[in-house]
């Protein structure tokens, strides 16, 4: 594969991931495992596997971390130079995003024009319960063994998890603390805490 | 304007760490809090519509509230403000640090994160039930959602067209007669 067809290809893949990826980064990833590895075998299943864990340690999107660095991978697998592979990579994380652009287009240009309209405004109040309700599930799926570690096997872990948990709400909800302050100061103390202990 | 738009979303894309909600603490900081550019209202109709569309949640924000403040060029803006550090940081990793994954302080640092990171998600949903027009007839819509995504791992997806398809009906058959 050669020329044009493998950026083609590269556009019209990660172009349906954009379209098709509903449910956040973690819908997105099935799809990028699907077509980028079992499909088009631009990376390995190991690859696949680093990139998902980078693309969780890194600040940013899972979906646009993933798209940037599978594009420079497919790339780099295919013996192409690095300018070649940085492209790869920008050409990646525009075309999962391009979707988004159109749909989000019409719907805010919709959404704009008729929200004073009583059948918008219906919508909206069904819908804003519903939101609340989406938060709390993130909260509770979000509170898992992967975040806070596992019950038993990293008991230390666990009980620091819980503590930062409840000190980070305390910080934000009660004494009003800005959460990128909160971010700083948890990933310091992690990063000071558990490389000495 | 378009610069202050950018440069608000680059922000926050630096910052939203561990999946899309991540974003919402930082976005109703900037956005509502400190600019004052949406509202509280604004904001969970925000979510709801981007929460609708596919593609990257974080994104999809991006785009709606851009395009609110300053049409089509604010939309390209604000997505390009919050992708921006993404694919510059991973840029970086892939040229020069393939060691990043297996370094033992980055994985320190992110344990210490991610605990926090759930609290800083829980405290906007607080502040926004009580903006969401709750009331005896409809609080147990907001419970039947959270069961219905954590416990039965339904998409909101389909809870929200469902929503939509609820209100529409309620709208053509006892709003408009009235």
């Amino acid at each position: 594969m050669s020329g044009m067809v493998i950026w083609l290809k590269l556009f019209w893949t990660f172009f349906k991931i954009g379209l098709f990826g509903f449910g956040g980064g973690y819908g997105m990833l099935s799809l990028i495992h699907n077509d980028v590895v079992e499909k088009q075998h631009w990376i390995s299943n190991t690859e696949f596997t680093d990139i998902v864990a980078v693309s969780q340690m890194t600040p940013g999107p899972i979906g646009i971390n993933s798209a940037t660095y599978v594009g420079y991978k497919a790339m780099e697998n295919a013996g192409m130079s690095r300018t070649a592979s940085v492209c790869a990579s920008l050409l990646a994380s525009f075309s999962v995003m391009l979707p988004s652009f159109i749909l989000m287009l019409l719907i805010s240009a919709f959404f704009m024009r008729y929200k004073d309209h009583l059948s918008v405004q219906t919508v909206l109040r069904w819908l804003r319960p519903v939101v609340v309700g989406m938060l709390v599930a993130a909260v509770m799926l979000l509170l898992n063994e992967e975040n806070l570690g596992a019950f038993q096997r990293d008991n230390l872990q666990l009980y620091v998890s819980i503590g930062l948990f409840i000190l980070a709400f305390i910080a934000t909800c009660f004494w009003k603390i800005g959460p990128i302050k909160v971010i700083l100061l948890a990933g310091l103390f992690g990063g000071v805490f558990y490389s000495l202990v | 304007m378009l610069f202050d738009l950018f440069l608000t979303f680059f922000k926050i894309g630096l910052f939203t760490i561990g999946g899309g909600y991540a974003m919402i603490p930082l976005l109703q900081r900037e956005v509502v809090e400190r600019k004052g550019w949406l509202n509280d209202q604004d904001f969970l109709d925000l979510m709801a519509i981007a929460q609708s569309a596919p593609g990257v949640f974080v994104v999809n924000m991006s785009i709606f509230v851009g395009y609110r403040m300053r049409g089509k060029r604010g939309s390209v803006a604000c997505a390009m403000g919050a992708a921006m550090p993404s694919i510059i940081i991973i840029l970086a990793i892939a040229l020069f640090a393939g060691g990043y994954r297996d370094n033992p302080i980055v994985e320190n640092v992110f344990k210490g994160i991610r605990p926090a990171v759930i609290a800083l998600i829980l405290t906007p949903s607080i502040r926004l039930a009580s903006k969401a027009g709750l009331n005896r007839w409809n609080w147990w819509v907001p419970v039947a959602t959270a069961l219905a995504v954590w416990w039965l791992g339904v998409s909101p997806v389909w809870i929200i067209l469902g929503a939509i398809a609820g209100a529409i009906l309620y709208y053509i058959f006892k709003l408009r007669k009235a």
